[in-house]
């Protein structure tokens, strides 16, 4: 299975150009991205306004930071199940030194990217270490880590809620880069889809145009022959667990600093919705196969459907169902798309 | 593959029953008491925009801090969507624990422009921005349930729903109308304010007797029982408990049982079907019902007075949808409702 994976990387087959798009893991989730904006647009028409716009954009930005983090770790053979329920460890530190000390935001920003780094390189290590499934590893971080702001928060606070980090010292400049919003056309656009816009970039180009991002496919469709040839596997996933809690950290430190406050649960369940955002996006659970555009993308599709659903003004109970039955379509055409760019090069 | 498959199956089911857990306690809302600050400033700041005729088509949109499913705030949609019938009105509701995503849901209904507001403010700090957005917007917001307190600085019209202390000190008063002396206050979260701030209000009003809280937790039922037969047990003295949740009111039935301590007279906030049957069987003395329809079904009645007519309700003091008693004499009428979903 894992070495069928790696076989399929496309750069390495020369066919034609139709053929080429096809085995393109994001070619699946732009059609989807297509046909839910024209749906949607042509059901409502503040859907297609800028304010509008501007409304689906913000859940799919923060969501697709997360999102290709974690395709990256994806196609590295990786889950991170902690990746959720980080951010709100990294808002609960920042609200606690912060607000509930008194310490300068910035210095309490910094110190949450420090602690979550640290806890995507034990992710990393404990995984690349003992062998035993990122799965377990993660879900045991996930779990421990659900606790830690539970029961540190009631300890030193004695309650569920951290407040006041918008009257911190240092907060303004660390509004205006994190949680302001961008007037355009009349609509307020957030900041964090220029971050969304910006990771897409850089994480493409390092998956496309550097030795790191050959080594990510490469560990993700078969970690042993990739050692073999001189891939510093373990390293590679270490730095890949400390991205996505990286990305944790930054989204973390939006919503913290957009909402200012921070509740005890927050970001718990999330780690599911973008591993669900990554595959719409076209990554392979099994490794060695997906693209951030197609993270981006199924962060788009996430968002637009969220909000699009309300615009239409569907009952809100069949949420999940339509979200769901819209992942299980996104995934069965990129399958049927796979399958069919494969035939192409027998 | 196979094991991920399992390790994933596993995990959702771990998720699952997790979030199940904590829902139990924001359902019963956390609206903390005291007289809403500032009485006035509210109408002044929704005034700008003009009563609409009645004849148009408004919409008003729900928002509310419960996700989908949660028992509590499907019979404030009933009450939302029957209001909606009854006054040809359209109303829509959506929901999400998330404050974040509650902000958002807030923006989708002020980029729709709908014709009034109705939010459930668990969380005030992180929904001001939303709101104050809908208030500047001309839109007139209700605020339901929870944030009492905050409703009029952020502009909203009035709020729906019950404070605690007022709830606290109505089942106070009626404990000691039973002449109870001891009386146990079973908090099933720690650091849950307004949980607090009822067990405060039945002190106050427990005139010549005592109340004392005892600390359990809702996620685990068994312990729970087994804490509250243990404090029955090591104290004769004590002659009533009141319990702050549906669930953990069906286990102090089961801890009283358990200590065979039968003559200790159990009172809880909220109702369900359990509840009822506890209450007819002469198990439970009386239940604290907030009547949630009721926060579901007023705030539209209050939006479509306010488009008709410009009429405003309470002048910034909170409209009080409970407490609401239920005891034996009616605890057979109020079943029907349950069905119905209505309570």
């Amino acid at each position: 299975m894992t070495t069928t994976a790696a076989r399929r990387d496309e750069r390495v087959v020369d066919v034609g150009i139709a053929r080429r798009l096809l085995a393109r893991p994001e070619l699946g989730a732009i059609i989807g991205a297509v046909i839910i904006f024209v749906f949607f647009a042509s059901q409502s028409e503040v859907f297609r306004a800028p304010a509008g716009i501007a409304n689906w954009l913000d859940p799919a930005s923060t969501l697709g930071i997360m999102a290709i983090a974690v395709a990256l770790l994806m196609i590295g053979g990786e889950f991170d199940l902690s990746s959720g329920v980080m951010t709100g460890t990294v808002g609960l530190t920042i609200g606690l030194l912060a607000s509930h000390y008194g310490w300068n935001l910035w210095l309490a920003i910094f110190a949450a990217l420090v602690l979550a780094l640290g806890i995507g390189f034990l992710n990393g290590y404990l995984t690349t270490r003992t062998g035993l499934p990122s799965f377990i590893i993660t879900l045991g971080s996930f779990l421990m880590l659900q606790g830690l702001n539970l029961g540190v928060t009631k300890a030193l606070t004695n309650t569920v809620l951290i407040e006041g980090i918008g009257r911190t010292q240092g907060y303004p400049l660390a509004q205006q880069l994190f949680a302001s919003t961008v007037n355009i056309a009349g609509a307020e656009f957030r900041i964090t889809i220029l971050w969304w816009l910006a990771a897409t970039v850089v994480a493409t180009y390092v998956l496309l145009r550097t030795r790191q991002g050959n080594w990510i496919f490469a560990v993700g469709g078969d970690a042993r022959s990739a050692r073999n040839v001189g891939v510093p596997a373990a390293k590679t996933k270490i730095a890949l667990f400390m991205t996505t809690s990286g990305a944790a950290w930054l989204v973390g430190t939006m919503v913290a600093l957009r909402l200012t406050t921070v509740q005890a649960n927050q970001g718990i369940g999330d780690e599911l919705i973008y591993i669900v955002a990554a595959v719409i996006g076209g990554c392979l659970l099994t490794g060695g196969f997906g693209s951030a555009v197609g993270a981006s993308l199924g962060a788009l599709i996430f968002g637009m459907t969220s909000q699009g659903i309300v615009y239409v003004g569907w009952d809100s109970d069949w949420f999940k169902f339509f979200l769901g039955a819209m992942l299980l379509l996104a995934v069965l055409a990129n399958h049927v798309v796979r399958h069919y760019a494969e035939q192409g090069r027998k | 593959m196979l094991t991920t498959k399992t390790l994933f199956a596993m995990f959702a089911m771990v998720q699952l029953s997790l979030v199940g857990c904590s829902k139990e306690s924001s359902s019963t809302g956390s609206g903390s008491g005291g007289t809403a600050a500032s009485a006035t400033g509210a109408t002044g700041t929704t005034g700008e925009s003009t009563p609409a005729k009645a004849t148009k088509n408004l919409t008003f949109a729900l928002v509310s801090h419960a996700n989908a499913g949660d028992k509590f705030w499907d019979v404030v949609k009933n009450g939302e969507e029957q209001a909606g019938k009854d006054l040809g009105v359209k109303v829509t509701y959506q929901g999400s624990g998330d404050p974040q995503k509650q902000a958002q849901l807030i923006d989708v209904a002020v980029s729709q422009k709908v014709d009034g507001l109705i939010v459930s403010m668990a969380n005030p700090e992180a929904l001001r921005p939303s709101i104050q957005k809908a208030v500047q917007a001309g839109i007139p917001v209700i605020t339901i349930n929870s944030g009492a307190e905050k409703s009029a600085e952020l502009g909203a019209m009035t709020h729906v729903g019950q404070t605690e202390k007022v709830a606290g000190e109505a089942a106070g008063a009626r404990l000691a109308k039973k002449g109870l002396k001891h009386v146990l206050c079973i908090i099933h979260e720690a650091g849950n304010v307004g949980l607090e701030e009822r067990c405060a209000g039945a002190k106050r009003t427990l005139e010549g007797g005592k109340v004392v809280n005892l600390q359990v937790s809702v996620s685990d039922l068994a312990s729970a029982t087994s804490t509250i037969a243990a404090k029955l047990q090591s104290d004769p003295s004590i002659d009533g408990a009141l319990t702050l949740n549906n669930a953990v009111a069906g286990a102090a039935v089961n801890a009283i049982a358990q200590a065979n301590r039968p003559t200790v007279a159990l009172a809880t906030f909220d109702v369900d079907a359990t509840i009822l049957q506890n209450i007819s069987a002469g198990k439970i003395f009386f239940a604290i019902d907030q009547q949630p329809y009721l926060q579901g079904y007023l705030p539209v009645t209050f939006l479509n007075l306010y488009r008709m007519n410009g009429t405003t309700v309470g002048g910034g003091q909170p409209v009080l949808t409970g407490p609401g008693f239920i005891d034996k004499a009616n605890a057979e009428l109020v079943q029907k409702y349950i069905q119905q979903g209505a309570r």
